[in-house]
């Protein structure tokens, strides 16, 4: 009776025990506790939330390992942290201090403008982003155990999120629809590996958990997501730029859960304080556009 | 018979799914009015402060608890932290079942993982192991009272036990293809 770990079973197993729930952006240990006692299901520990991040500008790398290390410590539920695209070596780092998932993300500047990191080499799993279809399924052929839809990070503008969850849902609609002597072209075209396509075809369903993610602010904008589709939320910004991130933070957990049931989501949406104050994406020159990250 | 899947967050659509391959009529359960007339209820993987905020915030604590009273619930992995009375450390709890669990027993993610079992209660459970997905898994450190140890690892660490019609499982049945838990579970229930 042998024990296997780091199957490839039990990575994406941990991602479908977060659905259904939110995944939130935490800076300090106190903001981790926040989100844990607001029924987060799993914290992304970072030295600045995307909003900060491109307000700064300059070079964004994975956070301190003490950072992590200590939010680690501090909660029950899962850890998260970011490495740059291709960065396989910060993602060692990450592995070696045990964080639950790695998020290879677009939101921290790219090390790699052609690969991005061979993730079944690890035994930590990984989460990447995805504008469409094409992009989720070269991410899991590399060997992400997780996806979320990209949105546009940093903004509190959920169209971008809206426009890449209708995009990756509508491919796949596309997909189940269409004979099956079309898949190799419909592969080509989106150049993603035809196993992957083949598989989503038949599952009907990207054939990992897929979240969405860049732009989320409110309870409706959680609710919303679900609704299109996607199989929980992820906040960055949305929270700890608000005027009161713990109302917050309890109040989209409830919209997540409760994202069919009107009554409740206009129940948990009153009275909230100020939300961030957001950026409109298309004031946003392109070459600043996070999402295009990716390749 | 009809069956419950507690869906505040977690694995639920899994677990529902599984009684549907089975021919079972399940309904997806969020609020306490949904659980008239079900006779048994599964609580799902997922965070289990999650579910307790939730299940706490919605008033389903009473409601779920009168249920186990009378009829069948089976917690996987978070459901079965929920059920338990003591989880060493502060959190919304059912306190059903007279088990002790640790939660994360086994490490982080990095440690989660499969092993085949020999569960000699299951159909054919003598001839075919059992399949079983652990992640990020309590374990149930004691059973006291009327629980008793249904399963446990070769090293002795207790990972199932049953109280009546209840039952929890650190692992992950709703995980594999082999619905075997589930018919066990559905026999509790009728």
């Amino acid at each position: 009776m042998e024990q296997q770990v780091a199957t490839f079973n039990v990575k994406k197993g941990l991602a479908q025990m977060l659905k259904g729930g939110v995944i939130m952006d935490v800076v300090t240990v106190d903001h981790a506790k926040i989100a844990e006692d607001a029924g987060a299901v799993a914290v992304m520990a970072l030295e600045r939330v995307p909003a900060d991040i491109r307000a700064d500008g300059g070079v964004a790398r994975m956070s301190d390992p003490e950072l992590i290390m200590k939010i680690m410590e501090s909660v029950s539920i899962p850890v998260m942290a970011k490495c740059r695209i291709g960065h396989f070596v910060e993602a060692q780092i990450l592995e070696a201090i045990g964080v639950d998932y790695i998020d290879e993300s677009e939101v921290l500047t790219p090390a790699d403008e052609s690969h991005h990191i061979f993730k079944h080499d690890f035994k930590v799993p990984f989460v990447c982003g995805c504008r469409n279809l094409g992009e989720a399924l070269r991410r899991i052929g590399e060997g992400a155990a997780m996806i979320r839809t990209k949105g546009e990070a940093g903004t509190g503008d959920v169209v971008e999120a809206v426009r890449h969850a209708r995009t990756v849902l509508g491919e796949i609609r596309k997909l189940q629809n269409m004979p099956e002597d079309e898949l190799m072209t419909f592969a080509k075209e989106i150049g993603a590996p035809y196993a992957l396509v083949k598989e989503t075809r038949e599952l009907g369903r990207m054939p990992v958990v897929n979240f969405a993610a860049g732009g989320i602010a409110t309870p409706a904008d959680a609710a919303l997501m679900m609704q299109l589709g996607v199989d929980g939320v992820f906040v960055g910004s949305g929270i700890f730029k608000s005027g009161d991130p713990a109302k917050r933070a309890n109040a989209i957990v409830k919209a997540t859960t409760h994202y069919n049931d009107p009554a409740i989501l206009a129940e948990v949406s009153r009275n909230l304080g100020e939300p961030m104050v957001g950026r409109q994406i298309s004031s946003i020159p392109e070459g600043e556009l996070i999402a295009q990250r990716g390749w | 018979m009809e069956i419950g899947v507690l869906a505040l967050q977690g694995d639920f659509i899994e677990h529902y799914k599984v009684l549907q391959s089975l021919g079972v009529a399940a309904r997806i359960v969020k609020l306490p009015a949904q659980l008239e007339g079900l006779d048994g209820l599964i609580i799902p993987g997922g965070e289990s402060t999650t579910i307790g905020k939730l299940a706490v915030a919605y008033d389903l604590m009473g409601p779920l608890r009168e249920f186990g009273r009378q009829k069948a619930i089976w917690g996987t992995c978070a459901g079965a932290i929920f059920l338990s009375k003591d989880a060493q450390r502060d959190q919304p709890l059912l306190n059903l079942m007279e088990i002790e669990v640790e939660r994360n027993a086994f490490g982080r993610q990095v440690d989660s993982f499969e092993i085949d079992l020999s569960v000699p209660f299951l159909e054919d459970g003598g001839d075919v192991p059992y399949h079983a997905v652990f992640i990020r898994a309590p374990i149930i450190s004691r059973v006291f009272g009327q629980a008793e140890v249904l399963l446990d690892l070769p090293d002795g660490r207790i990972v199932a036990a049953q109280q009546g019609k209840l039952l929890a499982t650190s692992f992950h049945p709703e995980l594999t293809s082999d619905a075997r838990f589930h018919q066990y579970f559905l026999e509790l229930a009728a």
